[in-house]
């Protein structure tokens, strides 16, 4: 059906009934945990106790708040600190290969390209652990050859980097790939006409015309790096970013000092996300 | 006989604004009605209300004497030809013109019988099995037409649906469309912004603008006797002046244009009076030109001048003339017989035509 | 011009392969391999199918990895019959701001991660929340109700955290078929039910095989929602690899689990794709 078959009140309303319930779904479990971000109590549920800011910005025990709980923030700042240079590489690689699909052919190109999209149909565990197996064959190969101990390619950080950025990377590839089909090629065609090197053309005119998708994938990429958990728990080290932290404090039990950096996510990740939205419509 | 369509004081409000208003026509049995208006006019509207996609605000649709407000539109014994025919890709050929005979319950083997008859009927036979984007745009149409007649419709529904195809094509499709009325025999509604389509085809055209009907009739009223000044200037083209009533002598007047040009021309009936000010249209292939003013003596406008541009477009060129006062272009049909062969820009010519060529009305409407 | 257009071909290339063969390839290879080890002695391995034997050998393990396969199905289904009607509102019976205003709402939830999601429906679900809470406060109950740590919880917290992957690619096929054909459907003589079954299931099935496939992926490799609503004995696939892997360091039995959970998926998208006759670049690209 659609607005303009006549269909009976009762269906309609039915329908409209059943999409309001759906978004209740969909919120409920997010309006939960902010909400309890502000309860001065020390668990996560009823009843209210009442209403705190304890939980952000306590310094005493037991309700130290975010601000001064030093293993959240540190956490923060890992995951920041992954999720950039993931989206960095992930944003290169993905523009690199956006042209080598858009701008050439030649033979295996159908094959490569299915290649390219495996990583979004492999299971993220099984991405982490073939990582973690592979990097400790290597490691392990050097120091039997050289007595060398790569640390880079023990579990830790630059593991998570790598597993993160083996199927962000196709993400990012994806979109930047959709924006670049769009192009106008003449338009590249116009900048050699007027006088330009191929090179230049492409800085000039082609880079410009992907940039929104270029920031557009970067903050696609931060908050698939930011947010995953699985790849991550297989290759993370003694410095756990900040999902696999609070993973861990939920196993032992959880106060709103959860809902509190959660609520804080919420916020980022919603400015974020705003800011992609407002850049793609200003283009 | 009943009509197989009739509308008595259909109105179509949305909001405020009033899309079709008070819109009355009937379509006799096995005739080719269209509904001609510049877009935006509300002919959509009222083909949308008659498939059963609209409810109309006001008045009655009544099909083969029937009034079919109450059924929805899978119900209705109309079906239509979408403006961008709407044939179903997920399927092939024979089943999008098998779909409506498979909502009906008809056994598959009548229904394949049928589809290939359709599809012979229609030039195409033994496509069946090809998908719909791998077949050009006229036989879409064609498929598209198909598709609802195999339902044996009371009307057939048209959509502009000719629009999105280019020009030449478009040409082709138009007598093909009247050829495919004429043996399905069935009423056919078309809409259309285009009035070369609804001249060509129609049996009856309605000129349609901000929402009510200018005129009703057959091709050659609309554009021999115009009733209003809106059906002048949108069907056909012609020529425009504005002026004053000096004179009326019966049913002619005489007038004088804003830049003082003496135009004499017919009211039709229409009360114009002298001092009033008025519309006067004359099409460029009632104006004669000539090369003495000897040759033009019987008519009653006459006017020497030169040309000022030559509009060549093989069968159908023109030229611009400008009479004595500067500023006022005359469109007049160049005959293509040869003796005009040498006509230049600048050239002295005179024009002249019959009074009872230009259609007056009072200023104002349009 | 020519050994320009091979060098940039060669420039692009290379990342690419670096990428898809040290990262994808010889990784999973690796696996492979690892998972044909058996351990004899210390530091002794002998090439056997020895993990794979234990596997089949086993019936939790056995049983686990079915349950899984079972219960991914399962949510991938239960996704799609709450999505297709929500995503046929927001594509065709809203229009213009409503229909932005919806679609964002959609993802709203998704920008924040699965762990806070989870965390919500734990606090919701669990004995002492909101659920419960408001159960005994009503009188519907007496005492507390535990809701958490069972199949029903996990299958939830599944279909929760993976509506997004199938209400986008559902919205955007849909929204791209034109009204004009919904309604020659109906003024062919369609109804409701015909018109669905015929016109609007058919143009929506890459969305759906989209959709089904990042659905079906996502709770099959899922380990955070089973782990948290499903406790400790939720057995799902991924906790086992988990245990071999970090606690058990059994990497040889880890990787062979892996090894057939990536077949697994591997079956279960390629027998959707054959069946709707869709091909992967075509639902993912």
């Amino acid at each position: 059906m659609i607005p303009s078959i006549p269909q009976p009140r009762v269906l309609t309303a039915a329908y409209a009934a059943y999409v309001t319930l759906f978004f209740i779904f969909l919120a409920l479990p997010l309006v939960v945990v902010a909400v309890f971000a502000f309860n001065d109590s020390q668990f996560p549920s009823l009843p209210w106790e009442g209403f705190t800011w304890n939980w952000f910005f306590g310094s005493e025990r037991p309700m130290i708040g975010v601000f001064h709980e030093r293993a959240i923030l540190k956490a923060i700042g890992t995951s920041v600190f992954v999720a950039v240079v993931v989206s960095a590489l992930s944003v290169c690689v993905g523009t690199t290969n956006a042209f080598l699909f858009n701008r050439y052919r030649f033979r295996g190109q159908g094959a490569l390209y299915v290649l390219m999209l495996l990583p979004l149909v492999i299971p993220g565990i099984v991405l982490g652990i073939s990582i973690l197996v592979f990097s400790s064959r290597v490691a392990n190969g050097v120091w039997d050859g050289f007595q060398i101990d790569l640390e880079i390619l023990r579990p830790g950080l630059w593991l998570v980097v790598l597993g993160q950025f083996s199927f962000i990377t196709t993400i990012a590839t994806l979109v930047i790939g959709a924006r670049l089909q769009k192009f106008d090629r003449s338009l590249e065609e116009a900048a050699l006409n007027l006088g330009a090197g191929r090179l230049t053309a492409i800085r000039t005119i082609t880079m410009p015309y992907l940039a929104p998708a270029m920031i557009g994938a970067f903050v696609v990429s931060f908050l698939m790096s930011f947010e995953n958990f699985n790849t991550t728990l297989m290759l993370v080290g003694s410095d756990a970013p900040l999902t696999i932290a609070m993973f861990d404090r939920l196993k032992e039990g959880s106060t709103p000092l959860l809902n509190a950096v959660s609520l804080l996510l919420m916020v980022g990740s919603s400015c974020l996300a705003l800011v992609m939205i407002a850049f793609q419509k200003r283009s | 006989m009943t009509p197989d369509l009739e509308c008595t004081g259909l109105t179509k409000r949305f909001g405020q604004t009033t899309a079709v208003e008070n819109v009355s026509f009937a379509v006799p049995p096995g005739s080719f009605f269209s509904i001609l208006g510049p877009s935006g006019c509300g002919k959509t509207t009222i083909m949308r209300m008659i498939a059963g996609f609209l409810d109309p605000s006001e008045g009655d649709i009544r099909i083969k004497g029937r009034s079919v407000l109450d059924v929805p539109p899978n119900k209705r014994p109309v079906n239509m030809v979408f403006q961008h025919l709407a044939l179903f890709p997920m399927m092939n050929i024979a089943d999008n013109i098998g779909y409506g005979l498979r909502r009906a319950g008809l056994a598959k083997s009548e229904i394949d019988r049928k589809t290939g008859e359709a599809l012979e009927r229609i030039g195409l036979p033994g496509i069946g099995s090809r998908k719909v984007d791998e077949l050009s745009g006229g036989q879409k149409q064609r498929v598209a037409i198909a598709r609802c007649m195999v339902l044996e419709p009371d009307v057939l529904l048209l959509d502009e649906p000719l629009g999105a195809l280019d020009l030449k094509l478009r040409e082709r499709m138009k007598v093909e469309l009247k050829a495919l009325q004429a043996a399905f025999d069935t009423t056919f509604v078309y809409i259309t912004h285009d009035q070369s389509e609804a001249l060509v085809m129609s049996d009856n055209i309605a000129v349609m603008n901000q929402g009510r009907f200018e005129q009703m009739g057959t091709g050659r009223d609309l554009y021999y006797r115009p009733d209003t000044a809106f059906v002048a200037g949108f069907v056909g083209d012609t020529n425009r002046w504005r002026g004053r009533v000096e004179k009326e002598q019966g049913k002619s007047i005489q007038l004088r244009t804003e830049s003082g040009m003496i135009l004499r021309g017919a009211t039709h009936g229409r009360a114009l009076h002298a001092g009033d000010h008025a519309d006067i249209f004359v099409r460029p292939e009632a104006i004669r030109i000539a090369h003495s003013k000897d040759e033009l003596a019987h008519f009653d406008n006459l006017i020497s001048g030169h040309v000022t541009s030559m509009l060549f477009n093989g069968a159908a060129s023109r030229v611009l003339v400008c009479g004595a006062e500067e500023g006022d272009e005359i469109e007049v049909n160049l005959p293509q017989s040869g003796e005009f062969a040498a006509l230049k820009k600048g050239a002295a010519v005179h024009i002249g035509w019959a009074g009872d060529q230009g259609n007056c009305f009072a200023a104002g409407a349009t | 011009m020519r050994n320009e257009a091979k060098l940039g071909l060669a420039l692009l290339l290379t990342p690419l392969l670096l990428w898809l063969s040290l990262l994808i390839f010889i990784p999973h290879v690796d696996v492979f391999l690892v998972s044909l080890r058996e351990r004899v002695g210390v530091g002794t391995y002998e090439t056997s199918l020895a993990n794979y034997l234990t596997f089949f050998n086993e019936p939790l393990y056995l049983w686990t990895f079915l349950r899984t396969a079972v219960m991914s199905v399962l949510a991938t289904v239960i996704t799609l019959l709450i999505a297709f009607p929500v995503s046929y509102y927001i594509a065709k019976m809203v229009k213009g701001r409503v229909q932005s205003a919806l679609f964002l709402l959609c993802l709203v939830p998704f920008w924040v991660s699965e762990l806070v999601r989870t965390f919500g429906w734990m606090i919701l679900l669990r004995e002492t929340g909101v659920f419960s809470s408001l159960l005994q406060f009503t009188g519907l109950s007496s005492g507390p109700v535990e809701m958490l740590y069972n199949d029903g919880a996990i299958m939830l917290g599944l279909v929760y955290t993976s509506m997004l992957f199938m209400v986008v690619p559902l919205v955007t096929t849909l929204e791209s078929l034109p009204d004009e054909v919904v309604e020659a459907g109906y003024d062919l003589g369609g109804n409701g039910l015909s018109v669905l079954r015929e016109i609007i299931v058919p143009h929506a099935m890459p969305g759906i095989v989209s959709g089904c496939i990042v659905v079906f992926m996502l709770s099959l490799g899922n380990y955070l929602t089973p782990t948290m609503l499903g406790g400790k004995e939720s057995l799902w696939f991924t906790e086992l690899i988990y245990s071999q892997f970090i606690v058990r360091f059994n990497w040889e039995l880890g990787a062979a689990f892996g090894f057939m959970l990536l077949i697994l998926s591997s079956a279960i998208v390629w027998g959707m794709l054959k069946l709707t006759g869709q091909s992967l670049e075509k639902t993912m690209g």
